[in-house]
């Protein structure tokens, strides 16, 4: 987008008639998404981890490994990592507006929403599998 | 003259811009928006200790007693009492966000009923939490 201090066209007019990017609304809609699955699945994680308050290790370790329980808490880990991935990526949008600074805080976010998104669920498929 | 200095300068520092936050007198449902954005933040980062507590719970039994011995000390318990509010007043705030999705709760009182409802039930329910977690255990 041309920042040319020499002209009043708008911002807009200097795009219209180039196309849309086609995917304007996928971001809201995918938060939306997430929002809406993890209600139900937040509730049902506190919900497991209550149950496993106190208890010692082999009886939290088979707990998490169990299908049932290991499902619901994977599927909560999956759908939190891709959230708060979409909405740590609003905010560096909205307050970082360096574009050095503003590229690698997304690629930062990206990279440490995939590292973590990964180690939990490869700690939670561990448990089911050993 | 002016006309030619002003020239200079882009024309997006020329429009007119809205009134930033610092202009505005504090309110409840800018606040509940300012918290939604920080329990939001503090959950990305609460992510690291959950990550922690499922790696060391697959490592060994060893490992799995000293993230339980950390996180059930006194420091450890106030980092998961924040957790779970956090957790709560966020999930609550996307509940008040589906609500005005539909269309309804924006007029004035509504959304003011909204953002007390928030706040209060993020406190209702992590105490909930806490005390069936203090029972079971």
């Amino acid at each position: 987008m041309s920042n040319d201090p020499n002209t009043m066209r708008t911002t807009v007019r200097q795009v219209r008639y180039l196309g849309s990017a086609k995917s304007g609304t996928h971001h809201v809609w995918h938060m939306r998404l997430t929002s809406f699955a993890l209600v139900p699945l937040t509730i049902a994680f506190v919900w497991v981890i209550l149950s496993l308050v106190g208890k010692d290790y082999n009886t939290v370790r088979s707990a998490l490994g169990s299908p049932g329980i290991a499902i619901i808490v994977l599927l909560f880990l999956l759908a939190s990592v891709y959230h708060m991935m979409l909405g740590m990526q609003t905010i560096i949008e909205d307050y970082l507006h360096t574009p050095v600074l503003k590229t690698w805080s997304l690629m930062g976010n990206t990279f440490f929403s995939i590292c973590i998104g990964l180690a939990r669920v490869y700690a939670v498929l561990r448990l089911s599998f050993t | 003259m002016a006309e030619a200095k002003n020239r200079t300068v882009s024309p997006e520092a020329r429009r007119p811009l809205s009134p930033h936050l610092q202009i505005y007198r504090p309110m409840l449902t800018m606040m509940m928006s300012i918290m939604h954005r920080i329990t939001g933040i503090a959950l990305y980062a609460g992510t690291l200790l959950l990550a922690w507590w499922l790696i060391a719970a697959a490592t060994d039994a060893r490992a799995f007693d000293t993230a339980n011995s950390i996180l059930t000390s006194i420091i450890g318990k106030l980092v998961l009492l924040g957790f779970t509010w956090a957790l709560f007043h966020h999930m609550l705030g996307g509940i008040r966000h589906f609500i005005w999705d539909t269309g309804r709760g924006m007029d004035h009182p509504q959304r003011e009923y909204l953002a007390q409802a928030t706040l209060i039930g993020g406190f209702v329910l992590t105490a909930v939490v806490w005390v069936v977690a203090y029972m079971v255990r």
